[in-house]
């Protein structure tokens, strides 16, 4: 077995409402949606009418500026609505089910002996491209690109992530097929990362053609960022891919059966939920069967994703995210509290060690809420980022370097190495409110534009 | 909802956008949010935010500096009756220098966060915590003698020129309450320096003992005699140093009470320990290089003395950890903090001019801070620049 990489910088937010480990199957949903918003710097172009008819796998709409890259149904039905925002900006592109799963098919057969290009097309044609994305900027793999390597991380340290140990235990053969097929898309390595806080833990350890390390420390240990940064760091130029681990298993079963599989799993968490507990679904289901007399009183937030690195939905309209192993749902925070700011603090956390719980109670896990705990202010305590991001890299100053616009110094600080949810812990963190991750994204925005123009 | 909460929702609507009061919505809101951590929620990627904000890591300052305070209120009464040579009880000493701290404390607070809250409505912001801390830190480094006037115009020097011009707090390049202390030392400084400043009663003259003396022992130091005395004449130990039972400015005499402020804050996590601990060090460094090659009296002065004395401790501890005006990276806080004790020993001993040299070395070192940074820095990406080479060949 390979080395045991140490993280020691990073943090567990500690929280209640982790998802006991039993499976049970999500009502099936009336309706379901891919999301463009859940890739950056997607323009969608539809490609069927309203009510048209579609199978699963059938595309639905391609990237204006990749035409090759589709985006296909989940599930067979018609394409129900277009659901928009802000200037008319497409939000989510609604499917809605007729429960017969009828199914495109697709090519078949061992990876091994395909060609590249015949995998990439394979990927193309059944929907599976876009979950494969690259770093820097975490967009969409372009598929004529040439990644220096592929990372999957096959765990999750977030606060109350699922478990993929528990996830992916049956799946192992799927996921060898999957890893064989993205090994023909790379002339270096495919990476597959693994817990190291729990050594036994013998799922994934023999898949084949893929290096395997094991990452231990607190999070964000298990996110990929900081395992391409220790094993293979992006400078520039370089093209790094990533996929995760239940889309491997998709891509894995794509080639065995030559179908596109969107069964997955959701752990569905966090301290409004009744009894938290992972459910098989479909990607991109509408939460409201997963949600139901599943909900505790009170005001709350149903966030697709983990409270570090997530995105608020509606609980009666919203749809799972297509990255998203996860559903939380936490306390809103909207009250005033008398004093809070000089409160002992029983019942808060907080890295600072003014708080009572810090001394008292350091074990305690907290029922979360989205206060915002104060008010934005300018950068003036130093030192608080470093220790939660396990990287060679100065937070606070390349942060200063977006807010300038200053191109150069983001790329020399190391920009092409981060992506939001490695510096959502700076933002956890952070004493004046800072919006590290808003602002790391404007910067990786302005980053990309820059070097593609 | 409390009905302290029903009230402020009540008087609010006045203040908000178009409402008749709305220029002053930045003090209402800094009063309302001394009251109430606001209701506002996250937005964004990230849910969830750490219970801790500006304020509350602000106030531990403050309660660090309250032993200091406490101290400093009681030995101003304490050499105030020994000048007089009135025996004293406990409480009429502490009666005597609340008395005279009050004033200014309030002086410096009223002044300061007026000004703050003026210069937030300008620019439509909140009103930031900074003054907080330096509101109290100007009253320490004042001797108990100081007329107010003073304190406010120094004061609104050191927010305005300090801080304001600059963009507020965060954005100073100057510890504030250093630039309200030198401001009044180079425009004032009959009333900053020499021997009769330091206790309050002493300048005026009225009912003082025959032959008192007032100085200092840094003052003392100055003029290269090791036995110093005090007022009466009689020898002070390094003891008295430590617990702080001398003249000087209101907060920085007492050594222990600071190292108390020294210890919340280290365990607290508010101020970083590599600065308090490399200024101490870089004081030693120096002490030791004087001891060396001492040719006179005072550069022979033992140099574990030279840490208890003057304003070194408070400066390192309350001063030098500015996080604003230190060093922004964590190695060039070792740096930081080691050419600030270094170089406050070396004014202190070899420049006449100043007898003591805190002050100026932490000015200096906040002038020099991003300087340091940008070396880390580019040291850092150079070394990237090397990966990407190597990766490359």
């Amino acid at each position: 077995m390979a080395e045991v990489i140490k993280i020691k910088k990073g943090l567990d937010i500690k929280m209640n409402g982790q998802a006991e480990k039993i499976y049970v199957k999500a009502p099936r949903a009336k309706t379901y949606a891919i999301k463009p918003g859940d890739w950056h710097g997607l323009t969608p172009k539809i490609i069927p009418k309203l009510c048209d008819e579609v199978k699963v796998g059938t595309p639905i709409f391609y990237d204006k500026y990749n035409p090759e890259v589709k985006f296909c149904s989940p599930v067979s039905g018609i394409l129900s609505s277009i659901n928009r925002g802000e200037r008319r900006r497409i939000v989510e592109v609604v499917i809605e089910d007729d429960g017969k799963d009828t199914a495109e098919s697709f090519l078949q057969g061992d990876p091994a002996e395909m060609k590249r290009e015949q995998i990439v097309e394979n990927l193309l044609n059944s929907g599976l491209w876009p979950a494969i994305r690259q770093r820097p900027y975490t967009t969409i793999a372009k598929p004529d690109g040439k990644p220096k390597s592929i990372f999957i991380s096959a765990f999750d340290t977030s606060p109350l992530a699922p478990d993929f140990e528990f996830l992916l235990k049956d799946s192992e053969e799927d996921f060898q097929w999957g890893v064989n097929a993205l090994k023909q898309l790379t002339e270096g390595k495919v990476f597959l990362n693994l817990d190291g806080r729990y050594p036994s833990i013998r799922t994934l350890s023999d898949i084949k053609g893929a290096e395997i390390n094991r990452f231990k420390g607190p999070h964000p240990a298990g996110n990929v960022g900081i395992q391409i940064s220790k094993l293979d760091p992006i400078n520039k130029g370089d093209v790094v891919w990533i996929v995760q681990p239940q889309d491997v298993v998709a891509i894995g079963r794509l080639f065995k059966t030559g179908a596109y599989d969107p069964s997955m799993v959701v752990a569905l968490t966090g301290a409004r939920v009744e009894k938290p507990q992972y459910y098989k679904t479909i990607r991109g289901a509408a939460v409201t069967p997963l949600l139901e007399k599943q909900l505790k009183d009170g005001d709350k937030r149903v966030i697709s994703g983990n409270v570090l690195n997530g995105t608020s939905i509606d609980a009666e309209s919203g749809y799972v995210g297509f990255f998203d192993s996860q559903l939380t749902v936490i306390p809103e925070g909207n009250y005033y509290e008398l004093f809070g700011w000089m409160m002992p603090g029983f019942k808060k956390m907080s890295v600072a060690r003014s708080f009572a719980s810090t001394w008292l109670t350091p074990n305690r896990k907290f029922d979360m809420d989205t206060n915002f705990h104060g008010g934005q202010r300018a950068f003036v305590m130093t030192g608080e980022y470093e220790k939660v991001l396990p990287m060679d890299i100065y937070p606070m100053q390349l942060l200063k370097s977006i807010l300038v616009n200053d191109i150069d110094k983001m790329e020399q600080l190391g920009i092409y190495e981060l992506d939001e949810e490695d510096m959502a812990l700076c933002e956890f963190v952070c004493t004046s409110k800072t919006p590290v991750t808003k602002i790391l994204r404007d910067g990786l925005k302005a980053m990309r534009k820059e070097m593609e123009e | 909802m409390s009905s302290l909460r029903r009230f402020v929702d009540k008087i609010k609507p006045p203040f908000e956008k178009g409402g008749k009061l709305h220029i002053f919505l930045a003090g209402f809101e800094a009063i309302e949010s001394f009251f109430f951590v606001p209701n506002q929620v996250t937005r964004g990627r990230v849910h969830i935010k750490d219970a801790n904000d500006m304020k509350r890591s602000l106030i531990i300052v403050i309660i660090a500096m309250v032993p200091a305070l406490l101290f400093g209120i009681w030995n101003t009464g304490f050499h105030h009756f020994q000048a007089l040579g009135i025996e004293a009880a406990f409480w009429q000493m502490v009666w005597f220098g609340f008395l005279k701290i009050l004033p200014i404390i309030i002086v410096s607070y009223v002044v300061g966060l007026g000004i703050e809250i003026a210069f937030a409505q300008m620019r439509n912001e909140e009103v930031a915590e900074g003054y907080f801390v330096s509101g109290m830190l100007i009253p320490l480094v004042m001797p108990a003698d100081v007329p107010l006037w003073m304190v406010a115009v120094a004061t609104v020097f050191a927010v305005v020129i300090g801080k304001e011009v600059f963009g507020g707090t965060g954005m100073n390049i100057l510890n504030p309450a250093l630039v309200a202390r030198a401001f009044l030392f180079f425009a004032y400084p009959s009333h900053m320096s020499g021997d009769k400043v330091w206790i309050a009663g002493l300048a005026d003259g009225t009912g003082i003992v025959d032959g008192y003396s007032g100085a200092t022992i840094l003052g003392q130091a100055a003029s290269n005699t090791t036995s110093f005395l005090n007022g009466l004449g009689e020898a002070y130990t390094s003891w008295d140093m430590f617990l702080g039972t001398i003249p000087g400015s209101l907060g920085e005499t007492s050594t222990l009470a600071i190292l108390i402020g020294a210890a919340i804050l280290i365990l607290t996590g508010v101020a970083s320990w590599k600065v308090i601990f490399s200024v101490f060090a870089g004081g030693a460094v120096m002490g030791l290089l004087l001891n060396l090659f001492a040719v006179n009296e005072f550069m022979a002065l033992p140099f574990w003395e030279h840490l208890l004395l003057g304003g070194f401790a408070f400066g390192a501890v309350f001063m030098a950890t500015d996080p604003v005006t230190a060093t922004q990276t964590e190695k060039g806080k070792w740096i930081y903090g080691f050419l600030i004790g270094f170089l406050a020993i070396l004014i202190r001993v070899l420049n006449p001019a100043y007898p003591e040299g805190v002050m100026m070395a932490i000015l200096l070192m906040n002038v020099f801070a991003p300087l340091i940074d940008h070396y880390i820095v580019e040291s850092n990406i150079k070394k990237r620049l090397k990966r990407a080479k190597v990766t490359a060949n």
